[in-house]
């Protein structure tokens, strides 16, 4: 009986898990992992955030080291990547030319960034920050910019934003809907970040958006449809990602601004699954169809994938989690609040530090945290109980019980 | 470069050496040592790196923060004097090579 293979397409953090979760869980085929960068797997998090100041070593951010996937019998091909899928033959072209067969395949193709359409924005002085070559062309420029203009008031771009103020630099955001990380964050802490980043002396503009881009001998001029134009050494653009979900589309697999997965991450095809972010995913927990970006999303689907890739049953139910760093303000979002109707603020230990608790009528949404981790921890317990919780006790648990819960310190196993 | 040496819940253990300027955290995971979470990346945010540190008072590490004291009180395991976030364990020229234990659990 010839040998099962397994194919990764995508080489990040949910491609990698995928590759751990099979092995764990028995897999003895052949295991191959294809990833379109030159780099061994490594972690994209800090690409937005210390990795910029310029003292950090690039072998810091790997996953594992080679020998690891020697190890665990993964067959790395990297540099290269899947240009076709043919799902009714079971094969994959590769780029290199090559026509790889597969028994079960996983996509887990990622997101790239959205470019800024308008005239200049192709300028050399335009940078984004997606994979290590990105960042580290954008790190290479902030050891020499004065100066630089942030497109998109995003995590991404306010990270970075923050490093390079920090760094010293002249640093200016301009954000085309009325407030910061509007998808992900209530109007309240949008205004705590904004304040936040003008304390630290960033010129942040919100309601502003981008007409066109001047290019001048050294740097580039933004110019928005009103108001000031600002000219900065470089332009950094965070406005957001689309999901490569081309391949996935081309072979006729069921997609809609991401690949549709059902809560076993199995695609339209049986013998296809997909991860994280190019996933438009049923999300138990939520209880909606959503298209998650972040680590938690990614390392959870992973596992659930693996197992469908060997007919198991597991199925996706964590509660998502999120965190965002800038200056020294730690963010921590548990469950997703952005159709909450009433919340809650609670102190932590000092004025810097505080939860946000969204309700809709007496049910927890989520719990945003700020330098407040302890609380985070136990929002996340709290949240991930509340999906088996038939009583609906926990649904309702009122602020002072959660806090009381929190102190408690629970070492509730999940 | 520091020796650190892990023992698992079941004894077995596994010596590795980590680089100055590291965290015990970081070396562990590139080394694949098992037993070890480390969700959010090293930012002292989710108390999934977990340690027990022997002779901890001897060792030479840096004290606990207070941020790093908050999140052991988060920690899944049994908390122990010994208990350290290995995350917050950055080695440098001159440390002294440690011995750290992997609790049960991580979450």
């Amino acid at each position: 009986m010839s040998k099962e293979i397994f194919i990764v397409v995508g080489a990040g953090q949910a491609g990698l898990q995928i590759c751990t979760a099979l092995r764990a869980s028995g897999f003895e085929g052949r295991l191959i992992l294809i990833g379109d960068e030159s780099s061994l797997p490594y972690q994209r998090p800090p690409l937005s955030k210390e990795f910029l100041l310029g003292d950090l070593d690039p072998e810091r951010l790997l996953y594992r080291k080679a020998e690891y996937f020697e190890k665990l019998g993964v067959e790395l091909t990297l540099d290269d990547a899947v240009e076709k899928l043919d799902a009714s033959r079971c094969t994959v072209s590769l780029r290199s030319g090559r026509t790889l067969k597969y028994s079960k395949l996983a996509l887990a193709t990622g997101a790239r960034v959205r470019a800024l359409r308008c005239v200049g924005s192709d300028s050399p002085d335009v940078c984004y920050i997606r994979t290590l070559a990105d960042s580290l062309n954008l790190r290479e420029r902030l050891q020499t910019a004065k100066s630089m203009v942030v497109v998109g008031g995003g995590f991404i771009g306010l990270e970075a934003g923050a490093m390079a103020s920090k760094m010293g630099k002249k640093v200016s955001v301009v954000e085309g809907s009325e407030r910061l990380m509007k998808r992900a964050i209530s109007p309240d802490l949008s205004e705590y970040y904004l304040s936040l980043h003008r304390e630290k002396g960033v010129d942040v503009r919100v309601g502003c958006e981008v007409s066109h881009l001047e290019q001048h001998q050294h740097g580039l001029t933004v110019v928005p449809k009103i108001g000031q134009s600002i000219t900065a050494d470089i332009v950094l653009v965070g406005i957001g990602v689309v999901p490569n979900s081309e391949i996935a589309e081309s072979a006729g697999l069921e997609c809609a601004n991401g690949i549709l997965v059902n809560e076993k991450c199995l695609t339209s095809d049986a013998n296809i699954v997909a991860a994280g972010d190019c996933t438009m995913h049923q999300n138990q927990f939520l209880q909606k169809t959503i298209r998650l970006e972040s680590i938690q999303n990614a390392v959870d689907q992973a596992k659930v994938a693996a197992s469908s890739m060997l007919g198991g049953n597991q199925t996706y139910d964590q509660v998502p989690w999120f965190w965002s760093d800038q200056y020294d303000v730690t963010l921590q979002i548990a469950g997703v609040t952005t159709d909450y109707d009433n919340h809650v603020r609670l102190c932590g230990k000092n004025e810097n530090s505080f939860s946000f608790f969204y309700f809709k009528g007496d049910e927890l949404l989520g719990v945003d945290s700020i330098n407040h981790p302890v609380m985070h921890m136990a929002a996340r317990k709290i949240l991930q109980r509340k999906m088996g919780d038939e009583t609906g006790i926990l649904k309702r648990m009122t602020v002072d019980e959660i806090a009381a819960f929190a102190k408690a310190r629970p070492t509730v196993s999940s | 470069m520091t020796k650190v040496t892990f023992r698992q819940p079941d004894g077995v253990e596994s010596t590795i050496e980590v680089p100055d300027g590291w965290s015990l955290m970081e070396a562990a995971m590139q080394n694949d040592i098992n037993g070890l979470l480390a969700e959010c990346g090293g930012g002292c945010a989710c108390a999934t790196c977990h340690v027990y540190v022997e002779e901890l008072e001897l060792s030479g590490l840096d004290e606990i923060s207070d941020m790093e004291a908050d999140m052991l009180e988060c920690v899944s395991s049994e908390r122990r004097p010994e208990s350290r976030l290995s995350c917050q364990l950055r080695m440098s020229e001159g440390s002294k090579d440690l011995v750290v234990l992997i609790p049960e659990s991580q979450i």
